[in-house]
Order: structure tokens, then C-alpha cells, then sequence
């Protein structure tokens, strides 16, 4: 992989740069916009990827007027901005919001409070990624039913780490796994990690035996062959280095787990808006500039919109609901 | 030398016309950027990043003008740290120690220039530990699991005594406010809301700024106000606003200190500059002795954690570039970028892209070159800030924090939460209380409570892994040593001292 340059940059290019970054440094969020992201975590998150990217493509596109610029609203792990959706944008035509599995995912555990996901409309997805459980490349297991094997066994000398909070995403992907392995839940230990990176890191430090996160998150260290991917939790194989990697179904445990990225809405925002968006998102998600900026995000294609994405939240809020009590998280 | 001649090519890539201007560019708005707390690097980055992307900018060239708005406004801070008691970081709090004390006694100018020079000196060596230890140090920052960190929060703690003024009881006390600050928010674990009251406002914690500008700055105007009279004028006087030759000489020894430690400590993914800044502080005050007067206006306790502070940026690189693990916020969103341009963050992108990592070290270096060329001429104006009659100023800095406090989450419920922490600020100050361990506390205490439950829940509840590795022990002993050795040094010279022979 080289870098490709896109340009070898102008001295007028430059200057004009510098002067708009004088501008750009100078102007504070402001709320009275055509339209605008806010994406409900600090800057540098995914949620804020999403946004960022997403308005860069629909202003090229010519999608949205005058540009769709993000506002960072972090907080309760995307609950502020879900609250603030709610209770202050509601009717509010030229705001959407990020979201992802993880959203979903709070809701289904009632963590927004009292908020639920028909509070808001769902407009759709745009791009995904997929879990994976990696080991150390100098652990004894090389495939997914060793490991699980392993595990059921003795449970007590393995110790996951993931970029998420206990019960959060990659909490939940193991636990699914060793449902399907036949391991008591409440015998899996998970030891949260702030990020995947720092997760990634106690596994390549002999800290933890396994590491649950996403696949954009060990593309670097496959590469060199510190760690071994040893399923991943999407429905068919992913292509390029992960080619080799088995799916977790294949390895005889029907288990996926698709992060999806995408967007919701005010409540109250009419037909007629809410249609709009959609058409946005559903233009954007078919443009080869998409395609272009969501590869260089690590994201791959995964696009729903509309009713069915309405109702995909609703399922899979149901589904995640069923599996925390399921598991004894929540009564 | 394969490194110097690699570094070689940087620097060719780093002095490009348009590089050269960028970096600069990127220096001059990120210290703009810088003094008004609040919006920090990670917003001025953050805004910039689509900007980078829309005009095609070759990713060198971007990384080059990120890393210079990343340093200016870093620097940035320290100015109203100093000048105006406003720290806009946590690492600035202990800048803010004796930078003010200096300001107050009309020594701001040589504070801020002090400031700039061992920012120069902190980066400087630290691109030197870049550009020779990188592979080695990310080695290192992998095997730094959960208890190690753990030893190193209570090293930094060490820096404890250092801060606590006259009354340990006190200090005592105003750290374990800060701890119970702390403990508000969203469980680290297990995302359970603790002692948020059903706030949304309040599941993220006590945000660090909004307490820092409450404690310090909007205390800062109350006792102003306090001790205001009809008629009085002039607000601080300032003398020089350049450094002594003897007084750069006596802070040689503290800046190479401060370096090498800040670098070591930055290279720790999630320990940082506020780390590092304490730790070369309290590290500072331990090898100055009895003499040094921190905390009242010492240059040395400017010098140390600005190098640091500097230094760990630097350090803070080497997991970015080499593992891919972003140690702050701010690299966080580096790697944003990065990714964005096409870059893959890891142990491959030296290797691959050494035009990128070689560029970006050399531009650091000139960035930190441009930083001290932009800043120590400015010195003089800056300080002159100070001249404002005190009606002008004061309401200035009240203006500012609010804004800047507004600035980080766009939430009118912060700004309720900084008067009131003014409030406070107020009376722990007029009843001697230290601010500085609320900091401590606030800062430390949820990297504490995560490695703890992280060592222990790897550990299965045994308490015996967070002396299990030599680097564990060997933190341990210095956190003893740091904390007891002044205290057990005092005792054994006492009888000698004042009172005579004993036997």
C-alpha cells in the first residue's frame, strides 16, 4: 500500500489554507444552520467520524445547503445528545443525529432512563463493521473451537479484554460466542479497557488471553503478525487479510455482530423532512465519493434506510433486550 | 546512522516552502487557539480536519500543520495560565503553581519566557527520543499493564507534598475532595451512574475544566473583588520580560529533568501531560531541596512541568505512530486524521511511509523552533495584559472562563457548575486550603480506580499482582521513597540541627 498523493499542494493553495484557518480558528459552533451532525460523543470517536464524514460527502455532493457541519454533544455515552434530541430539537428539520449498535444497545438496557428508541426516527445506516476475537500469535489456539473449547473447560484462566464498558458491545460479542459454547456467563471474565487500542495492547502485553473489539481495530497488527484473528462475526468472510479468517458460523457458532453506523432524527419532524433525509442518505450511500471516504474510514458497505431501517432498530432493540436478560444483566 | 539519515530526509521534507509555512501557520493558530481554554487542541483539530480533507493536502503536509496547532496551543495556555491563573489543561494546573505566584510578584514576563524556552528544550529532546527510542519505547508501553499504572498514579501522587503548602491535614483533605469528585459519573466499569442525582449533565463526571477554571480563575476574581477599593487603578505591575543568563543557567539541570521524565511518562498511552507534569513538579522539588521556594514563585517549578508537559507530546507520538493506540485526546483525534488520509497507524508505518513519520518528527522540530522565535518577542506583549486597570481585567477573565467553559460541551448547567466551584474556590482559599490536590485528586483519581479494578479483575481479587513484575516493585519504591524520604531525610538531621547533640 503506497500513499497516493493527491495533490503536491501550490504555494497560492497554501496561503489560501492558512488564511482559512485563521477563519476556521476563530469561528465558535454556531446553531443557526442549514443543517448540521451533532455527533453525541467528544471529537475523535466514531460517532464523530460518522458525522464528520457524512457531511463532507453530502456537501461535495451538493446534498445539503451550505454545508453540514458537526457539533460534538458528549455525554452518558451518547444520552445527552439522545435527551437533547428529544426533549429540545423535537420538529427540528435540519439536524440528524450519529448512532450506532451501540446505541441500540443502551436502549435495550435502559440506560437513556426512560428514553426509548421510538423517541426518535431512525433514518438509516451507511456503513458498518463487523467483531472479531483475536488471540495472541503465540497462543496455543488456532481456531475459534479450540479456544472455546478451551474455555468451557476452564473459564476461570481466561480473561477477555474489550474497548468497551462491562455489557457494552464487546462484552456482549463474547458472551454470545460462549452461549453458544455452552460457558455460564457469569463465569466470563471481561475486563474493560478504555478503546480497542488499549485492549488490543494488554493482549499483546500477555495481560489478557483474548481481545473482543472490531475488525478496523487489529487490521495492523494482522499485518504483522502479532496477533491471530480467529473468527469474525459477520455473515460471510471479510475480503483482504481477513480472507483467511473463518466466520464464527462457520466455525459452528452462529453468532454475528454487525456495528452499524448511521443516523436518527428529532421527533416530530413530519413526513415530508423525515422522507428527505432518507433520499439524502440513500443518494450519498450510492455515490462512488461515499464509497471512497468510507473505505478510508475502515467502514464497509452496509446501507438500510427508511421503514426498513425503522424496523431493524426496533428488532434488534427487542433481540438485545431478550439477550441481557438472557443473560441475568438485566431482570 | 540509518535514523540521522532518515531524519535527514525529514528535515528535507519538514523545510519545504509549503511545509515550512504551514508549520508556522499551524503554531501561530494553535497559540491563538491555545489562550482561550476550552476550545484546546482537540476542537482546533477536529474543525480543521475536513478542511485538511477538502483541500487535498498531501498527508506530511497535513500531519505537519496538525502537530504544529497540537504545540502552539499547548503554549497557548500556558499564557493564560500564567498571566491570568486560567488553565485550560490539567497539566497547566501545576504551571499555574508558581507561573501566577511569579505574575504576582510582577515576574510574569520572565515566567512566560521561562515557559517558552523550556517548552523549546522539553520538545527539542524529546524529538531526539522519537527519532532513537521509538521502536524500544513502544516495547516498553506494552508491557505497562494495569498494576504498573496503578504505581505510577501513586508515584505521581507523590507529587503530593510538594503542592500541600503549610498544613498537611488540609491538603489532606483538599485531595480527598478531589477523589470524591472523581468518583461522580458514570461507574468506569460498568457504565452505573454514581452520585449524578438523575443529571444527564452529570453521567460523564465532573469535567475537568469546569472545576480547574472555577477553582482557580473565578476564585481568582472573587478575591479580587474582595479586596478592591474605589479608586484603586493599576492591577499587577511587571518587570522584566526577558530571562536572566544566571537564572537560564540555574534551570538547565530542571529542564533536562523535566524532559526526560515528561517524555517517559508521555510515551504511556493514557498517561499524558498532567502526569508527566506532576511528576517532573514533585520530582523537581525533591532534588532542589530546602531552599527552593515552590509554590511561592519558584522558576524552576515553571520550568520543570513545561518541559515535561512539552516532552510527553512528543512522547504520546510513539504509541500513536507505532502501535496505533492514541495516549490523549488529542492523538485520538490525530489518528482520526491519519486514517482519514489513507495512513495506517502501526507498527508498519515507519516502515512504509517513512516520508510521513520522518517529516512529521523533523516539522516538530521546526515547529518548536517557530514556537519559541513567534513566542519570546511577544512575551512583551502579552504581559502587557496585565497593565489593564483591574474594572478592565478582572471582568476579562470572568468573561473568558465563561466562555471557555461554555466551549467544552455547549452546556449552560457547566457554567452553573463553575460559579459554584468560584464559590468554593473562594472560601477554601480564604481558609487556606490548597487547590492544587483537588486537582490531583479530580485528574488521578479515575485512572486509579480503573487500573485498580483492571489489575485486580485480571488478578482474579489477588492483591499480591500489583507487585508481581519488577517494574511494579520498582515504582513502589520510588513512590515510598518520594513520599517518606523528605519527611525520614528531616527527622535524622533535626538532632543536629536546632536542638544540638543527643547523646
Amino acid at each position: 500500500m503506497s500513499v497516493v498523493r493527491a495533490s503536491r499542494g501550490g504555494g497560492g493553495r497554501g496561503i489560501a489554507l492558512a488564511a482559512l484557518l485563521l477563519v476556521a480558528a476563530c469561528s465558535l459552533p454556531e446553531s443557526e444552520r442549514s443543517a448540521e451532525c451533532i455527533a453525541p460523543a467528544a471529537a475523535g470517536g466514531g460517532w464523530d467520524l460518522t458525522c464528520r464524514l457524512t457531511g463532507r460527502v453530502l456537501t461535495r455532493l451538493s446534498l445539503v445547503e451550505g454545508g453540514m457541519p458537526t457539533s460534538n454533544m458528549p455525554g452518558a455515552g451518547g444520552g445527552v445528545a439522545y435527551a437533547h434530541a428529544v426533549g429540545q430539537r423535537e420538529g427540528d428539520t435540519g439536524v440528524i443525529f450519529a448512532a450506532s449498535a451501540a446505541t441500540t444497545l443502551r436502549l435495550a438496557q435502559g440506560q437513556f432512563g426512560p428514553l426509548r428508541a421510538e423517541d426518535v426516527r431512525w433514518v438509516g445506516a451507511v456503513g458498518a463493521e463487523y467483531g472479531v476475537v483475536a488471540v495472541a500469535a503465540d497462543a496455543p489456539w488456532q481456531t475459534l473451537e479450540e479456544l472455546l473449547t478451551d474455555w468451557a473447560a476452564r473459564p476461570d484462566r481466561i480473561v477477555v479484554s474489550g474497548g468497551s464498558a462491562v455489557v457494552g458491545q464487546d462484552h456482549m460479542k463474547v458472551l454470545l460466542l460462549g452461549r453458544e459454547a455452552g460457558i455460564d456467563p457469569r463465569t466470563v471474565r471481561y475486563v474493560p479497557f478504555d478503546g480497542g487500542g488499549e485492549a488490543l495492547t494488554s493482549l499483546l502485553g500477555g495481560f489478557v488471553q483474548v481481545f473482543s473489539g472490531d475488525a478496523s481495530e487489529v487490521v495492523s497488527h494482522l499485518e504483522t503478525g502479532s496477533i491471530r484473528v480467529l473468527g469474525v462475526l459477520s455473515p460471510e468472510r471479510l475480503e483482504g487479510l481477513f480472507a483467511e479468517v473463518p466466520t464464527a458460523t462457520e466455525s459452528g457458532y452462529p453468532v454475528e455482530w454487525v456495528t452499524w453506523r448511521g443516523f436518527f432524527a428529532p421527533p416530530g419532524i413530519g413526513a415530508e423532512a423525515y422522507e428527505a433525509w432518507v433520499a439524502r442518505l440513500s443518494a450519498l450511500a450510492e455515490s462512488e465519493e461515499w464509497a471512497a471516504a468510507r473505505d478510508q474510514a475502515r467502514l464497509r458497505p452496509y446501507v438500510m434506510v427508511g421503514a426498513d431501517f425503522e424496523a431493524f432498530v426496533d428488532r434488534q432493540v427487542e433481540e438485545f433486550r431478550g439477550m441481557a436478560r438472557e443473560i441475568g444483566l438485566i431482570r | 546512522m540509518e535514523a540521522l539519515r532518515l531524519l535527514g530526509e525529514g528535515f528535507g521534507v519538514a523545510l519545504q516552502p509549503l511545509n515550512l509555512a504551514l508549520a508556522f501557520a499551524g503554531v501561530f493558530t494553535g497559540t491563538v487557539v491555545g489562550m482561550l481554554p476550552g476550545i484546546g487542541p482537540i476542537n482546533a483539530i477536529a474543525m480543521l480536519i475536513p478542511l485538511i480533507f477538502a483541500v487535498g493536502l498531501p498527508p506530511e503536509t497535513a500531519l505537519i500543520l496538525l502537530a504544529g496547532i497540537y504545540y502552539g496551543s499547548q503554549y497557548g495556555n500556558s499564557i493564560s495560565t500564567i498571566l491570568l491563573n486560567v488553565p485550560g489543561t490539567a497539566a497547566a494546573v501545576v504551571t499555574a503553581l508558581d507561573g501566577y505566584a511569579l505574575t504576582r510578584q510582577g515576574r510574569g514576563g520572565e515566567a512566560l519566557a521561562m515557559s517558552a524556552v523550556a517548552s523549546f528544550v522539553g520538545g527539542t529532546l524529546s524529538i531526539v527520543g522519537l527519532v532513537f527510542l521509538a521502536p524500544v519505547l513502544a516495547g516498553w508501553a506494552i508491557r505497562f499493564g494495569p498494576a504498573e499504572y496503578f504505581a505510577l498514579m501513586i508515584f505521581a501522587f507523590s507529587a503530593l507534598s510538594s503542592v500541600a503548602g503549610n498544613s498537611v491535614p488540609k491538603a489532606l483533605a483538599a485531595t480527598g475532595f478531589g477523589l470524591l469528585l472523581a468518583t461522580v459519573g458514570m461507574d468506569p466499569n460498568s457504565a452505573v451512574p454514581r452520585y449524578t442525582f438523575g443529571q444527564l449533565k452529570l453521567f460523564d463526571g465532573m469535567d475537568f475544566v469546569v472545576v480547574t477554571i472555577g477553582l482557580f480563575a473565578v476564585s481568582e476574581v472573587f478575591l479580587v473583588l474582595q479586596a478592591s477599593r474605589w479608586g484603586q487603578d493599576a492591577s499587577l505591575a511587571y518587570g522584566r520580560v526577558t530571562l536572566a543568563l544566571a537564572d537560564l543557567r540555574a534551570n538547565v539541570g530542571t529542564m533536562l529533568r523535566g524532559s526526560v521524565s515528561g517524555f517517559l511518562v508521555g510515551v504511556l498511552p493514557g498517561a499524558g501531560g498532567t502526569i508527566a507534569s506532576f511528576v517532573a513538579y514533585g520530582l523537581e522539588e525533591k532534588v532542589a531541596g530546602d531552599d527552593a521556594r515552590f509554590g511561592e514563585g519558584e522558576l524552576r517549578g515553571v520550568a520543570a512541568p513545561e518541559a515535561a508537559n512539552n516532552a510527553a507530546t512528543t512522547g504520546a507520538m510513539i504509541p500513536l505512530l507505532t502501535l496505533g493506540i492514541p495516549g490523549s485526546g488529542t492523538t485520538a483525534v490525530l489518528l482520526g486524521a491519519l486514517l482519514g488520509l489513507g495512513l495506517t497507524p502501526g507498527p508498519l508505518l515507519i516502515e512504509r511511509n517513512p516520508e510521513v513519520f520522518w517529516g512529521m518528527a523533523a516539522s516538530m522540530y521546526v515547529g518548536n523552533a517557530f514556537l519559541l522565535l513567534l513566542n519570546l518577542p511577544l512575551v512583551g506583549l502579552f504581559v502587557r495584559v496585565l497593565r489593564l486597570p483591574r474594572w478592565v481585567l478582572m471582568p476579562g477573565v470572568a468573561a473568558l472562563s465563561f466562555v471557555a467553559v461554555y466551549a467544552v460541551n455547549q452546556s449552560a448547567f457547566d457554567l452553573v457548575l463553575m460559579t459554584a466551584f468560584g464559590i468554593l474556590g473562594f472560601v477554601m482559599r480564604r481558609s487556606g486550603f490548597p487547590l492544587a490536590p483537588v486537582i490531583l485528586g479530580l485528574v488521578l483519581g479515575p485512572l486509579m480506580e480503573k487500573n485498580l479494578r483492571r489489575a485486580l479483575a485480571l488478578s482474579a481479587g489477588d492483591w499480591s499482582v500489583m507487585f508481581s513484575s519488577g517494574l511494579a516493585v520498582s515504582l513502589w519504591v520510588l513512590a515510598a521513597v518520594s513520599l517518606l524520604g523528605p519527611w525520614i531525610w528531616r527527622r535524622r538531621r533535626l538532632p543536629d540541627g536546632g536542638v544540638g547533640e543527643v547523646d
